[in-house]
């Protein structure tokens, strides 16, 4: 046999060589499988996750965002079904019937169409907020590559009420203002996802089907606004304001044993449905202040957006919270209670009023110029005067009385839940001298919110607890069930139950025989106060008409504030806030069944 | 003489382990080939059976070859290895010229020659022919080989081949001189003149590479294949389905990334779907199936009658070793992207038919091993 070999097949050393090969092909494959195990196993997630990512086409659902109900269910921000139109590049088969059906159907210019259509995108919007039947006859022309998503558009069925306190929704449904804003987490829901896997064309595949992921409905807000009495109020407030051509007039009617809303109106509002528009108030004054800017300088077309944008949130504003203002003689409740409870007045104390007052070099008229004459401190008060007011400030003393401003909560902002709270404008303590402390004795030289003057109002008439003014209830799932309810517990005692009750009883005097008799209504008792007061600066001749009430006067109820700004004509408060709020009263009265 | 025949009939040997793993193999290939490619080929050919039909014809056709090559005694291929380097090396040269209608170029690099209603690749022959010229003149210069000066004359007889190959198909080269290292590897008693070859040979590669511009493109996806854009696009993609398949996999069919993600996936990137579809556990059943192979190879050529067939077969087996791992390491990319088939389980014509002609030639070495050297060789 050996013949037949050239050679000696050495077995030893080759076979060893041979062995040695396989033993470096093994070393290969092992290697190879610890590279396999890194990657599978470890890098694994991170892989397919970015593969998935590349193999899925998201389409999104939107969520249903909660309801904003009234204290009684009454929907005052709900939802309306409208789609979302989409082309899917790769899936459409007859491009040209399908821009002429959309330019038809949507009413879009085809130049805006053929573009969308014809880029080369996975999935390309073409309109959203569409109406449902719209988007349904869209669907029935069966063309390949159109998606008609349904979709949510936030739906206000009272329009312009209570504008700034609910507020609206922008495009990807996310509050902007007041109460959509501040409760934008209880109200949005989760959107949902429809995963369509598709291949590297973008064709969806078939037999792999969609991945859905449901989404999750937001949760209903209910606030404690009765759509009636906010009804009433806004109606009222909208009267005074054509007819005393005011800047804006606004209301607040809460109860004031728990700080809960019933109404807030800041005239004029504005359609909740289409709040980018300015109104008509807004239009004008944009033009104006337009006009007086291009007699100083010609600006640049950018300015007219940013202008456009002021005015926006100019119509925005609510006045009750984000604007402070004097309060005025509305604010002699909290002076007078100050001073009960300092004893250092008592009501048959006797004051002389000369129709002025000398304050270290100042002269401080009062409004009556020739003056009220002797009077008591209740007559004081009936008449709004301010030398007795002065005088029982003077007799406070400036440090107690910033303790008892502090004391009432005047300093602080009220806890509203409604974005953009202003804060109070004060003298700081070590400032306040005798003109400071005479001033602010009948509520000037200071500056604090609407709601801050309610609030503390309040507090005092309800025996003297501090309360949250609040507009939020309780968030409810689709079926009503509590899901979490809001609690405001009374911020602590700030006067006593018997000087409470000293303030009603005084209050109730102004209106049934002092300056707020235009208030009054017969069978009822009605407390309140007016005030007046003159803007800053005081040359501008502009006023603040204003009267804060509440009943039943011996056990407050509701309390309402109204406030008129720049009127023209006749501007006190007693002769045209009251009327207003008696307005309210009437209505609101026999509704609340107080009355 | 009948007693002698008789003795011969009873030890006459058949390797029916290494036969059963190459249709075991080729049997899981076709299904792999069929998974991978029937979305993609649906769409383009309105065929989802388009791949697996050719690569059924492939096998068809390489059955012959291997058929032969196992029926004939592989002894008198001997006299043909001169010849058959002759033949291949006049094919590569060929097919580098721009003949209309004879060479065919795929991917910029002209690689195919036309030869009727077939085509096929010369670098593919290349590599049969080095392993045939190579076992030839190893046996016949055997002392030599213990003189470094030998070594290198008989690699210095290798670069005209080596050459034109690699001025097409740089992998086909390495793929090539990783053999011919084998083979005179298991030939030469030396240890050290190989580790200096090896060195030799990864320097020649780095050199290459860095020259070669649009290779260095190549080491840039390599090194960051998110970033590199179209050039790492491949590789990403095979990352993408290699890590998707987790520790058990999606499931046969179920492979996403086969969609036009991974591009041309029935070629070298099937492993990545491979490992999409039947994850690391499938992943493992492979390499472990081709080391099964190898392993088979290696005890046939340990157990050859004579060193011509020791060396054939360590030469086919390094040709499958280098294929299979150097294939995994781009799949995986653990080396820069480099198109190599992965044998037996990728869609390749010429490729499959040489390996399956390669495959005759074992079997009929493992014909001519007597069972008591077998038992000799095991004890």
């Amino acid at each position: 046999m050996g013949n037949f070999c050239f050679m000696e097949w050495n077995k030893t050393y080759h076979r060893r060589k041979i062995c040695v090969i396989f033993a470096g092909v093994a070393l290969c494959g092992v290697i190879l499988l610890g590279r396999l195990v890194y990657l599978m196993l470890f890098r694994g997630d991170y892989y397919s996750e970015l593969a998935t990512d590349l193999q899925q086409r998201e389409r999104k659902i939107k969520a249903a965002r909660g309801k904003i109900l009234d204290r009684n269910g009454k929907v005052l921000a709900g939802n309306k079904s409208v789609c979302t139109i989409s082309v899917i590049h790769n899936q459409i088969r007859e491009p040209e019937k399908v821009i002429q059906m959309l330019v038809k159907e949507l009413g879009l210019s085809e130049e805006r169409v053929r573009k969308r259509v014809e880029k080369r995108t996975s999935i390309e919007k073409i309109q959203s907020n569409v109406d449902k039947e719209t988007g349904n006859r869209i669907l029935a022309y069966g063309y390949d590559g159109v998606k008609v998503d349904e979709d949510y558009k936030r739906d206000y069925p009272f329009e312009d009420l209570a504008s700034k306190v609910l507020g609206f929704t922008g495009g990807d449904n996310q509050g902007i203002i007041g109460l959509e804003s501040i409760y934008d987490q209880e109200l949005e829901g989760e959107n949902g996802l429809i995963l369509t896997t598709t291949d590297a064309r973008g064709v969806e595949a078939e037999n792999i089907g969609e991945e859905r992921k449901e989404p999750v409905a937001g949760n209903n807000l209910r606030i404690t606004m009765d759509e009636n009495i906010q009804q009433f109020a806004q109606q009222a407030a909208a009267k005074a304001y054509i007819r005393k051509e005011a800047d804006s007039v606004s209301v607040i009617v809460m109860n004031p044993s728990n700080g809960e809303l019933y109404a807030m109106v800041d005239y004029p509002e504005f359609d909740l449905n289409d709040p980018f528009t300015l109104t008509e108030e807004y239009q004008k004054e944009k033009t104006d202040k337009e006009d007086s800017k291009e007699e100083a300088s010609s600006r640049e077309a950018t300015d007219s957006e940013d202008k456009e944008q002021d005015a926006l949130n100019q119509m925005w504003r609510n006045h009750c919270i984000n604007d402070t203002y004097e309060p005025g003689s509305t604010f002699k409740v909290i002076t007078a209670t100050a001073a009960l409870e300092e004893h250092v007045v008592s009501l048959e104390d006797s004051f002389y009023c000369p129709g002025y007052i000398v304050v270290e070099d100042r002269r401080i008229r009062c409004h009556k110029t020739t003056g009220h004459g002797a009077e008591t401190f209740v007559q004081g008060i009936e008449n709004s005067c301010n030398p007795v007011f002065i005088n029982v400030g003077l007799r406070i003393g400036a440090d107690r009385f910033y303790d008892y401003f502090e004391q009432f909560g005047l300093l602080g902002k009220t806890g509203i839940d409604l974005p953009g709270e202003a804060a109070t404008i004060m003298h700081k303590r070590e400032n306040i001298g005798l003109v400071e402390l005479a001033t602010i004795s009948f509520g000037q030289s200071f500056q604090i919110t609407p709601v801050q003057l309610a609030a503390t109002v309040s507090s005092i008439i309800n025996g003297g607890n501090r309360i949250t003014p609040h507009f939020g209830m309780q968030v409810e799932d689709e079926d009503g069930n509590v899901v979490k309810k809001f609690s405001y517990e009374t911020k602590g005692r700030i006067c006593s139950e018997e000087t409470s009750k000293t303030m009603r009883e005084l209050l109730e005097k102004v209106v049934s025989e002092g300056g707020g008799n235009k208030a009054a209504i017969e069978g009822c008792r009605i407390g309140g106060k007016t005030a007046t007061s003159q803007t800053l600066p005081r040359s501008a001749n502009r006023y603040i008409s204003s009267f804060l009430g509440f009943a039943p006067a011996d056990d407050p109820r509701v309390l309402v504030l109204v406030i008129i700004r720049n009127p023209s004509g006749v501007y006190y408060g007693g002769t045209i806030a009251a009327p207003v709020a008696k307005e309210i009263f009437e209505n609101i009265l026999p509704y609340l069944e107080l009355g | 003489m009948a007693r002698k025949k008789s003795r011969e009939r009873e030890t006459a040997y058949f390797d029916y382990n290494l036969l059963f793993i190459i249709i075991f193999l080729l049997c899981f290939g076709l299904v792999m080939l069929y998974s991978s490619s029937s979305y993609t080929s649906a769409n383009k050919y309105g065929d989802s059976a388009h791949y697996l039909k050719l690569q059924l014809r492939n096998i068809l056709v390489g059955l012959f070859p291997m058929i032969f090559f196992a029926k004939v005694d592989y002894r008198v291929w001997r006299k043909l290895g001169s010849f058959a380097y002759l033949v291949s090396f006049l094919l590569c040269v060929l097919v580098m010229l721009p003949i209309p209608g004879l060479t065919r170029s795929s991917h910029g690099q002209s690689r195919w020659l036309n030869l009727g209603p077939l085509s096929f690749q010369p670098s593919e022959l290349a590599k049969l022919a080095v392993i045939i010229f190579l076992a030839m003149l190893i046996e016949k210069i055997p002392k030599s080989l213990d003189k470094f000066s030998s070594l290198i004359k008989v690699g210095l007889l290798l670069i005209p081949l080596l050459g034109v190959v690699a001025y097409s198909n740089l992998s086909t080269a390495v793929i090539i001189f990783g053999i011919a290292v084998c083979m005179l590897f298991v030939a030469s008693p030396k240890y050290a003149q190989f580790i200096l070859v090896g060195i030799g040979g990864v320097a020649f590669v780095v050199a290459f590479i860095a020259l070669a511009q649009y290779r260095s493109t190549r080491v840039d996806a390599w090194l960051h294949p998110e970033t590199a854009g179209d050039a790492g696009f491949q590789t990403l993609m095979g990352l993408y389905a290699i890590g998707s398949g987790k520790l058990f996999g999606k499931g046969l069919g179920q492979s996403l990334q086969k969609m036009g993600n991974v591009p041309e996936a029935q070629n070298d990137m099937i492993f990545s779907i491979i490992c999409e579809e039947l994850g690391l556990f499938g992943a493992v059943c492979v390499i472990l199936l081709f080391i099964l192979l190898l392993w088979r190879m290696m005890i046939i050529a340990n157990n050859a009658r004579d060193l011509y067939g020791a060396l054939l077969v360590s030469g086919i087996m390094s040709h499958i070793a280098i294929q299979v791992f150097l294939n995994i390491a781009v799949v995986t990319n653990t080396i820069p992207n480099t198109g190599v088939i992965l044998p037996f389980i990728s869609y390749g014509g010429t490729s499959l038919v040489f390996l399956m002609g390669e495959m005759g030639l074992v079997l009929s070495v493992s014909r001519g091993i007597r069972l008591e050297s077998m038992k000799q060789g095991e004890a």
